[in-house]
């Protein structure tokens, strides 16, 4: 077993590039998913009936399929339909769309559960248009938010994973070729876990970060 | 696409819907011993569950049943790929189960047990009568939730050859050299059976959102 281990110590250049492709694809959807999701969200609290009714069902798709199934969609199937990706902007694609629509939902929950006399204070202040939003609107709004974005940023890590289907080599795909081609499954893959674990937590401590100064602004 | 392609999709949807009920089946009562162990700060177990539980948490399904499918033959321990998924799907399952039911454990008043026990009920009849009705209605929607997820990481079971919904679809779609048409399929059975879960979550919390206001 300790065998098992040393060869994929030997494999470790493989297996770190899998991280860092893994961290890279995560960290990309991550940042595009909530930029898109913040104009998402904006978009669902919309007072024009048809442009809010299409962002939620949109939402509603997302949130009922399954993200296995998207990435064959986008892979296998929109190709037949004209589209072609290779499979990096297919798997991005996939991970952006599809966590746009949870982001979308998150920041939506968050600002309806913000209080509304600090805004309307700030007004009274003399705060208007993109200061108003910059300095009033926008601190307490991305600190309430930062737990429920940060598990979210988890579950793209662990949605990253799927794309190993489509061959994009990322963690699970790493740990995957060095056990066909050396036969050593339980450490690689024990290994792949551990690894994941470990990207989490590094997520969650972001996370509790944030929530600490939460705190100490109150 | 036939209508005997349209059928062996569905005939992969009862796949998929019974290993779901066996990992679900198989997830919940686990999580909840493993609740219990952590709860009761059981020595030894106690931080072995803790561990347990943040590493299947924080891991993708895929990796888990990868380990198990390839990795137990490894350690002498043979299974094929249903054994594998229904395994991997309960243990991750069980995972998130046990944070639901612990936190339903944490927010139980501790005082009904003492009255329990001043009334002479012993540890066992205890918990069936008292504990388990009461962490069960507020644990559920939090338990919903995390059947909607297991029934959303059902199509991973592909992956190993097992025939569920997604494996179908995908071999029509090489036979037929049209992918997109079973695929829709697919995905319009998921679809359904996650929002009418998803229905039933927000019921439940609706319900118990108005039995529990003040009259």
């Amino acid at each position: 077993m300790i065998h098992d281990f040393g060869i994929v110590w030997s494999e470790r250049g493989l297996l770190l590039s899998g991280l860092m492709n893994t961290m890279l694809l995560s960290a990309l959807a991550g940042f595009c998913a909530l930029v898109l999701g913040v104009l998402l969200s904006t978009v669902l609290m919309q007072r024009a009936r048809l442009l809010a009714q299409t962002a939620r069902v949109f939402v509603d798709a997302a949130r009922c399929t399954p993200f296995l199934l998207f990435v064959y969609f986008v892979y296998y199937g929109l190709p037949s339909a004209g589209l072609r990706f290779d499979n990096w902007s297919a798997g991005l694609a996939a991970l952006i769309v599809y966590h746009t629509a949870y982001m979308g939902e998150i920041l939506r929950g968050a600002w309806m559960a913000q209080p509304r006399e600090p805004i309307e204070a700030g007004q009274a202040f003399g705060y208007t248009g993109l200061k108003l939003f910059r300095r009033i609107v926008l601190p307490p709004l991305a600190l309430a938010s930062a737990p429920v974005v940060g598990n979210q940023i988890i579950q793209i890590i662990k949605d990253s994973a799927f794309l190993t289907i489509i061959a994009l080599p990322e963690l699970t795909n790493a740990a995957s070729s060095i056990q066909s081609r050396r036969y050593v499954p339980f450490a690689s893959f024990i290994i792949a876990m551990l690894l994941y674990w470990a990207l989490c937590l590094v997520v969650e401590a972001g996370v509790a970060a944030a929530g600490r100064m939460a705190q100490a602004r109150r | 696409m036939s209508f005997a392609d349209i059928l062996s999709i569905f005939s992969g949807a009862l796949t998929t819907l019974l290993l779901s009920a066996a990992g679900i089946a198989l997830g919940l009562p686990v999580g909840l011993g493993l609740a219990l162990l952590r709860w009761a700060r059981v020595p030894v177990a106690a931080p072995i569950v803790a561990l347990y539980v943040s590493l299947l948490r924080a891991s993708p399904l895929v990796t888990l049943l990868l380990l198990l499918f390839y990795g137990l033959p490894n350690v002498g321990i043979s299974v094929g790929p249903v054994t594998a998924g229904v395994l991997a799907l309960a243990m991750n399952t069980s995972a998130f189960n046990c944070e639901v039911w612990r936190a339903a454990l944490m927010a139980f008043p501790k005082e009904q047990t003492e009255a329990a026990q001043s009334v002479g009920m012993r540890r066992g009849l205890r918990f069936r009568r008292i504990v388990l009705p009461q962490i069960v209605r507020i644990g559920l929607p939090g338990l919903v939730n995390e059947m909607t997820q297991l029934i959303k990481v059902t199509p991973v079971l592909a992956l190993v050859g097992v025939v569920d919904v997604t494996r179908a679809a995908v071999r029509i779609g090489a036979s037929t050299y049209e992918p997109l048409p079973p695929l829709l399929v697919a995905i319009a059975i998921y679809v359904p059976i996650v929002y009418a879960l998803v229905s039933t979550q927000r019921w439940i919390e609706r319900r118990q959102a108005r039995l529990e206001a003040p009259a």
